[in-house]
């Protein structure tokens, strides 16, 4: 005679197996993207209206060779001493308009960090891997600069103040007012230091 | 008579695994959520070189990549072993690169293609002529915003000997 006390319980034992099974197809497929990098701006094809001039000084000029040995302002400079030449050039000062520069004053190098043009140029065989060392590097002096000036003025180092700015989820955790605040600051900082870094077109090797 | 017993047969209890699902399950939904598939078969080197001033990519959604590299096998054998540029799932000459680019920002939605963000995803080894191409095409269509994208670490690795 069949049973009548309702339906059977259906065994769950292999439920555990089957979560393994799912579990170990996501662990191993899974790969945490890391999806960073430089970010850079290309200038416009059609060139501004009303030429400016830039005053030689004002140029701070990086070749890369093919074999990526450097050349910056016409001297042979090793890689690792990249960042602290452009910082001194972006902070030089020369014309004393900057009053939060610490620069050497020199007449010979850059007028003021707003005017400062740092200038790259590559070659066609220039491996990739040693160009973004050197935008890294010019990059790096770049943000050391902003982070010295942003913690003067807001005790918080540039780099974390707008990786919070740019995190999607702030505007939520702070509220509207708190967030143009830091929008704000972000702003000025960059202001002080505006990132002039022009990505000429690579020359041929002849 | 004792109310405290003493079992002379007992056993060690037996751990219950019922919860042993739930944990488990729970772990799967982590790795479900934080999984991304890869969306892109790669046919090209990809080995990207390291960078430590790095900003994150947020916003997937109006990103466009664009593999560059030399040709993995069996592409290899009818592309040689310049550099190519890799778009999706195919690869795209010079020429076509920069309307490939638009075909793609059209394809995004309309409020999203002032922001588009071009991650250049470069094998180290290339070298920068094709690159520079790249960028005057980028430039040429108007899509300026780019990223090269790269891993986090020590960039004076990159330097090969």
């Amino acid at each position: 005679m069949a049973r009548r006390g309702g339906a059977p319980e259906v065994s769950a034992g292999s439920m555990a197996d089957i979560a393994f099974l799912l579990l170990i197809f996501f662990l191993v497929t899974t790969t945490i993207e890391t999806d960073a990098g430089l970010d850079r701006m290309l200038p416009p094809m059609e060139p501004p209206e009303d030429e400016v001039i830039i005053k030689e000084k004002n140029i701070f000029q990086v070749l890369i060779n093919k074999d990526g040995r450097l050349l910056a302002d016409d001297n042979v400079l090793a890689l690792k001493d990249l960042r602290a030449k452009a910082m001194e050039f972006l902070d030089n000062n020369g014309d004393s308009s900057c009053t939060f520069c610490k620069g050497k004053k020199n007449p010979e190098s850059s007028d003021n960090p707003t005017k400062a043009i740092i200038s790259l140029k590559s070659d066609r065989e220039t491996k990739y891997g040693i160009y973004i060392t050197v935008q890294n590097e010019l990059v790096g002096a770049y943000n050391e600069l902003r982070d010295r000036e942003s913690m003067r003025l807001y005790k918080r180092t540039f780099v974390d103040l707008e990786s919070t700015y740019l995190d999607p989820q702030t505007k939520e955790s702070l509220g509207e007012t708190e967030y143009d605040e830091l929008k704000e600051k972000v702003l000025r900082i960059k202001a002080l230091f505006p990132q002039k870094l022009s990505e000429a077109e690579t020359s041929s090797s002849n | 008579m004792s109310k405290f017993k003493f079992k002379k047969n007992a056993k060690t209890p037996e751990v219950s695994t019922a919860s042993l699902p739930d944990i488990v399950f729970m772990l799967l939904f982590f790795f479900m959520t934080v999984t991304v598939m890869k969306d892109d078969t790669l046919k090209v080197a990809n080995e990207l070189p390291n960078a430590s001033e790095i900003k994150k990519l947020e916003k997937k959604d109006r990103v466009i990549t664009v593999y560059v590299g030399k040709p993995e096998q069996p592409f290899d054998v009818a592309l040689g072993t310049e550099p190519k540029i890799q778009v999706n799932d195919r690869f795209v000459s010079l020429e076509n690169f920069g309307l490939i680019i638009l075909e793609e920002i059209n394809k995004k939605p309309e409020h999203l293609r002032s922001f588009i963000t071009v991650s250049l995803k470069v094998d180290k080894k290339a070298t920068m002529g094709l690159i520079s191409d790249v960028k005057q095409k980028l430039r040429e269509i108007n899509a300026l915003k780019i990223n090269y994208t790269t891993y986090e670490g020590d960039a004076f690795q990159n330097i090969i000997k």
